[in-house]
C-alpha cells in the first residue's frame, strides 16, 4: 500500500441547532410512541389540574380583609395574611414596637447578601457582623436608647428564624471543620472524641437536642445560674447542625489525593499550612453541594424551635391563627404565604450554590 | 562522613506485619553523586527514596541525609526536607492554585519570603525550565510534561541540596518524555545531589555516576552505567536488562 498525502483541514465551528421551537417540539416531546403518551398523559392532568388551582388561588380567592366574605367565598383566603401578616412576620413582639424587628431584619438580610458577594470578602466583614449582630441584639432586646426591653421568649417570626438560621450555620462552619479534621487526626484520643460527637449528635433527633438545651440543661445548672433559651437553643442547632456538615466535610477531606499532602510535605509546610493551603481548599470546593444542602436544612430545621416555645416563622403563623376564632380556618394560606418565604431564602441559596460552585471550579476549566 | 551526604547503615522496612520492603539496606551517596535506580516493580525503589525525606519511616538502622540522622523528631525532619526536593511520578502539583503560586507557596509561607522575590525567583526557575509563559495557567490547563516541568521548578525553588525523582517520565506521553528528561540532564550538569527511581536506561546512561539495582527490598546490584548495561553481575539485573531493553 502507498502512503497517502493527507491535506491539512482547517478547523472549522460546530454546527448550530437553528431547528425552532417546532422541531424541538416534535423532537423531544412527541418522538415515538412512548414520548407521545408521556407528554398526552401529563398534559391531561395538568388539564385536570391547574384550572382548579387557578380558580381556587385567583379567580375565587377574596382579597379583602374581610372573614365574613372568605367563608362564603369557594376561593382561597388571602385576606387572611393581609390581617395577620404582621403577628406572621413578628410573632409575639410588642406591636406597636415592630418598627424594631422591622429594621433588624432588613439589617441582617443586608448582611448576608453583602457577605454572599466577593467584594465582602475582606478583612473587615467578621468585624462588620459583630457590628451589625450587636445593633440587631440591640434592636431586639431594647433596654437602651429609650426603647423598651423586650424579652427574648417575646422575639419570634423571620427575625428568629434569620438569627437562629445564620448564625448557627456561621458558627457550625468551623467546628464542623475542627470536628473533621479531628476525625482523621492520628493522634487516637482527638479522634475518638471527634468520632463520639459526630456519632451522639447524628443519633438523637434534633427536637431532643433542643429538648435538652431547654429544659433540662437549667436543671443540671446551679441555683440561680441560668442562660438565656435564645442562646441555649443556638448552641443545641449549631452543635447539632456542625455534626452533620463535619461528616460532608470529611467526605470532601478523603477526596484530596494522598499525594497532595506528600507534596506539601516535602515543600517543608506544617500540618496547619497544608490542611490551610492544599487540603481544605480542594477538599471544600468538591462539597460546596452537599454543605449547601446542610445550611439549607438548618434553615428549615430552625421551625423545630417552636417545640420549645419559641414562635418563629412558622411557630408564629400558626400561633397568629389559632390566636383568632374568626381567621382559623384558613391556615392553608398561612402555610402558603411561610411556604413561599422559605422557598424564596432556600432557592437563593441554591443558585448561590451554584454560583460558588463555578467560581471555585475555576482551575478546572480548559 | 562529611562526604557522604547520604548514609543508610542497615535499614530494615516493612509494610504490616509481613511484607519486608527493605532488607538490610546500606548504601552511601557522595555529595553531588546522581544515581539511577531501577528494579522491577515491588522491589522497593520508590520506598527507599521515599525514606530520604521521610515520606516513609524506617524501623530498624540508621539514616543520615547532610549530618541529620532521620528519627521521629519532627525538627529533623522538618530540617531535612528543607534540603531534599522531590518530584513525583504523577506530579502532585496543586491544581486549585496557578503554576506561579505552586512554586511561591513555599517561600513564602515556609521561607517567610516576601512575594515579590518570591515571584522573581520561581519566573527564574520557570526560565530555566522553559515554561516561564505558561506561569498563570492552572496546572490541568498544561501537557504532561509541562506539568512535570513545573514540578521540577516548584522543587528547585527551595534550593535544595538533594533531588529526589520517583519516576518522573513513568506518566508521560512518550513525546514528552525527552523535553522532562532534557531539563533533568541540565539540572545534572550543575553539581545537585539526584536519586532518580526511573526505566529511562538512555538517561542513566547520559547521566549517571552509577547504577543502583533493587530485588526483593535488597540491592543486588551497583555498578557505573557502562558496566551494568554491558556486564551486569547478577542472574536477576541479567534478566530485568533482556526485558527492558530486549525488545
Amino acid at each position: 500500500m502507498s502512503a497517502q498525502i493527507i491535506q491539512p483541514i482547517a478547523p472549522r465551528p460546530a454546527p448550530v441547532k437553528s431547528d425552532g421551537m417546532v422541531a424541538w417540539i416534535r423532537a423531544n416531546l412527541f418522538g415515538d410512541l412512548g414520548t407521545t403518551l408521556g407528554t398526552l398523559t401529563i398534559g391531561a392532568i395538568l388539564l385536570w389540574i391547574v384550572p382548579s388551582l387557578v380558580q381556587w388561588l385567583f379567580v375565587n380567592a377574596v382579597w379583602v380583609k374581610n372573614y365574613e366574605a372568605c367563608h362564603a367565598a369557594a376561593g382561597a383566603c388571602w385576606g387572611v395574611i393581609g390581617e395577620k401578616y404582621r403577628i406572621i412576620i413578628f410573632g409575639r413582639f410588642p406591636f406597636d414596637e415592630q418598627a424594631r424587628p422591622l429594621v433588624a431584619t432588613v439589617l441582617l438580610m443586608g448582611l448576608l447578601v453583602l457577605s454572599c458577594m466577593r467584594l465582602a470578602w475582606k478583612p473587615w466583614l467578621p468585624a462588620l457582623w459583630v457590628v451589625v449582630l450587636g445593633i440587631f441584639f440591640t434592636l431586639m432586646r431594647g433596654g437602651v436608647f429609650g426603647l423598651s426591653y423586650v424579652e427574648t421568649s417575646l422575639w419570634g417570626g423571620l427575625p428568629l428564624t434569620l438569627l437562629l438560621a445564620s448564625l448557627s450555620m456561621t458558627m457550625a462552619f468551623p467546628i464542623a471543620l475542627l470536628i473533621a479534621l479531628g476525625r482523621r487526626s492520628h493522634l487516637p484520643a482527638i479522634r475518638s472524641l471527634c468520632t463520639v460527637y459526630v456519632e451522639l449528635i447524628r443519633g438523637v433527633p434534633l427536637i431532643s437536642v433542643l429538648f435538652m438545651a431547654s429544659f433540662m440543661f437549667p436543671l443540671l445548672m446551679p441555683h440561680g445560674f441560668n442562660i438565656d433559651v435564645l442562646i441555649r437553643v443556638l448552641a443545641g442547632i449549631t452543635l447539632f447542625a456542625a455534626a452533620y456538615m463535619a461528616e460532608v466535610i470529611r467526605g470532601g477531606l478523603q477526596a484530596v489525593p494522598k499525594g497532595q499532602i506528600e507534596a506539601a510535605a516535602t515543600l517543608g509546610l506544617s500540618y496547619w499550612q497544608t490542611q490551610r493551603k492544599i487540603v481544605l481548599p480542594q477538599a471544600l470546593a468538591m462539597v460546596v453541594p452537599g454543605i449547601m444542602n446542610n445550611f439549607i436544612s438548618t434553615f428549615k430545621d430552625t421551625s423545630l424551635v417552636t417545640i420549645v416555645s419559641m414562635y418563629e416563622l412558622t411557630g408564629s403563623m400558626g400561633m397568629a391563627l389559632n390566636s383568632d376564632a374568626n381567621w382559623r380556618p384558613y391556615k392553608i394560606e398561612g402555610y402558603l404565604f411561610i411556604a413561599l418565604i422559605y422557598f424564596i431564602f432556600c432557592f437563593s441559596m441554591s443558585r448561590y450554590s451554584r454560583w460558588i460552585e463555578k467560581q471555585v471550579n475555576k482551575s478546572k476549566q480548559r | 562522613m562529611s562526604e557522604h551526604i547520604i548514609t543508610f547503615d542497615k535499614v530494615n522496612k516493612w509494610y504490616g506485619n509481613s511484607f519486608h520492603v527493605l532488607r538490610d539496606i546500606d548504601l552511601q551517596v557522595k555529595t553531588g553523586e546522581r544515581i539511577v535506580v531501577c528494579g522491577p516493580s515491588g522491589s522497593g525503589k520508590s520506598t527507599l527514596i521515599r525514606c530520604i525525606n521521610r515520606l516513609e519511616e524506617h524501623q530498624q538502622g540508621h539514616l543520615w541525609v547532610d549530618g541529620v540522622e532521620l528519627t521521629d523528631d519532627v525538627k529533623a525532619i522538618d530540617d531535612v526536607r528543607k534540603k531534599v526536593g522531590m518530584v513525583f511520578q504523577q506530579f502532585n502539583l496543586f491544581p486549585h492554585l496557578t503554576v506561579l503560586e505552586n512554586l511561591t507557596l513555599s517561600p513564602m509561607w515556609v521561607g517567610k519570603m516576601p512575594k515579590k522575590e518570591a515571584e522573581e525567583k520561581a519566573m527564574e526557575q520557570l526560565k530555566r525550565v522553559r515554561i516561564a509563559e505558561q506561569a498563570g495557567k492552572y496546572p490541568l490547563q498544561l501537557s504532561g510534561g509541562q506539568q512535570q516541568r513545573v514540578a521540577i521548578a516548584r522543587a528547585l525553588c527551595l534550593k535544595p541540596k538533594i533531588m529526589l525523582f520517583d519516576e518522573p517520565t513513568s506518566a508521560l506521553d512518550p513525546e514528552m518524555i525527552k523535553e522532562v528528561l532534557d531539563v533533568m540532564i541540565e539540572m545534572a550538569s550543575q553539581g545537585i545531589t539526584m536519586l532518580c527511581v526511573t526505566h529511562e536506561m538512555g538517561f542513566a546512561k547520559a547521566v549517571a555516576d552509577r547504577v543502583i539495582f533493587m530485588d526483593q527490598g535488597q540491592i543486588v546490584e551497583q555498578n557505573n552505567p557502562h558496566d551494568f548495561f554491558n556486564n551486569p553481575q547478577s542472574e536477576r539485573s541479567r534478566d530485568f536488562l533482556s526485558k527492558i531493553l530486549g525488545h
